[in-house]
């Protein structure tokens, strides 16, 4: 799922300076698991703005909303069709394809971030989430037993551990974080591919997806 | 000073810390008339958006009264209050809200006294800070 965490408060409020109605909008799917903009933090965040511009003297009228998804057209339409009417801005605690959703619909609306989107991850712990995949549009984890060392590896070496590796098999940039390919041979070698490690890898094609990414279904 | 704006919410454990008020009161402990209390549950059904919601409705100060360390009746419901009200006093403090208005307490059901000290703990640096 993407992961994505809140901007701190300051950006948030300078962004949305000379607006007096807001739409603050979350999302019920990624980012609700990684509780950056579900149900319950846009309830946090709508008080924290409310309270802030009270102290500050320039009252905000905030009314709240949580789309099931916000990178869903459908979704977004039936949901706030008639809440933007009332607003002069939306500030969206989807991710980055939450908000540009929302600002495509709702063209003659300002659509602000209220998040930063950083990775494509899963929950390692609570309140913990971990990078997995880096979206290269060329997948390799059927060689590295299941383990992507593009994201993974700090260096992203795709033919082996750079030489820096520390002892307990953890990485020589980050030692809180494993080295990718200790990892690697340790999963390969539990599944008797260790060959593979011996294999060597060419570089990588990294434009694999030609930016902007579109893809579509053969039968559509 | 206007009383209204020094209003005080104390989320009281109704195992604990609504049976302490109880006691300060057949006590006949005296303490703020600025403090209304609200009987929950466990305190560990307090939440964050509970107590943004008391202050953004005007409430000068929050206490999350619970159980004793050790003795919640759910287990677990006040070491998590306690979690919540530390998350909550940095939501505050970036709202500009510092000097710590809100703070979690552990009591048991026969502290009266030590309920009464705690809320006129809270009432008197309130006062202070908005003599100020």
């Amino acid at each position: 799922m993407i992961i994505a965490e809140r901007k701190p408060l300051e950006e948030i409020k300078n962004m949305l300076s000379g607006y007096k109605e807001i739409l603050v909008v979350g999302c019920r799917t990624c980012v609700t698991i990684c509780w950056a903009g579900g149900e319950k933090e846009v309830g946090i965040l709508s008080s924290q703005l409310k309270l802030a511009s009270s102290r500050e003297g320039n009252e905000l009228s905030i009314l709240e909303a949580t789309v099931e998804r916000q990178c869903e057209k459908e979704m977004v339409i039936e949901e706030l069709r008639d809440k933007v009417q009332e607003v002069e801005a939306i500030l969206s605690m989807g991710c980055g394809v939450g908000v540009q959703t929302i600002a495509e619909i709702f063209e003659e609306k300002p659509v602000f971030p209220a998040l930063n989107t950083t990775f494509i991850g899963m929950p390692e712990a609570e309140g913990v989430w971990v990078e997995k995949c880096g979206a290269c549009g060329d997948c390799m984890l059927y060689w590295t037993g299941g383990i992507c060392p593009v994201v993974r590896c700090a260096k992203g070496l795709l033919n082996g551990p750079c030489g820096g590796t520390r002892r307990g098999g953890k990485c020589e940039v980050d030692p809180e974080k494993d080295c990718a390919w200790v990892l690697i041979y340790r999963r390969l070698e539990k599944q008797g591919r260790l060959d593979l490690m011996e294999r060597y890898y060419e570089p990588k094609n990294y434009r694999a997806v030609k930016r902007p990414g579109r893809i579509e279904a053969a039968t559509a | 000073m206007n009383r209204d704006d020094s209003k005080i919410v104390a989320f009281c454990c109704e195992h604990s810390a609504y049976q302490a008020a109880n006691k300060a009161g057949r006590m006949r402990l005296h303490y703020p008339d600025n403090v209304r209390i609200i009987r929950v549950p466990c305190a560990g059904r307090v939440d964050v958006q509970h107590i943004l919601k008391a202050f953004e409705k005007g409430a000068a100060g929050v206490l999350v009264m619970g159980c004793q360390e050790g003795a919640c009746q759910h287990l677990t419901g006040n070491t998590r209050a306690r979690e919540r009200v530390k998350y909550t006093d940095s939501l505050l403090k970036e709202v500009g809200i510092d000097g710590s208005r809100v703070r979690m307490v552990n009591l048991g059901p026969d502290m009266g006294q030590q309920f009464v000290a705690e809320v006129k703990e809270m009432a008197e640096k309130i006062e202070g800070e908005m003599r100020r």
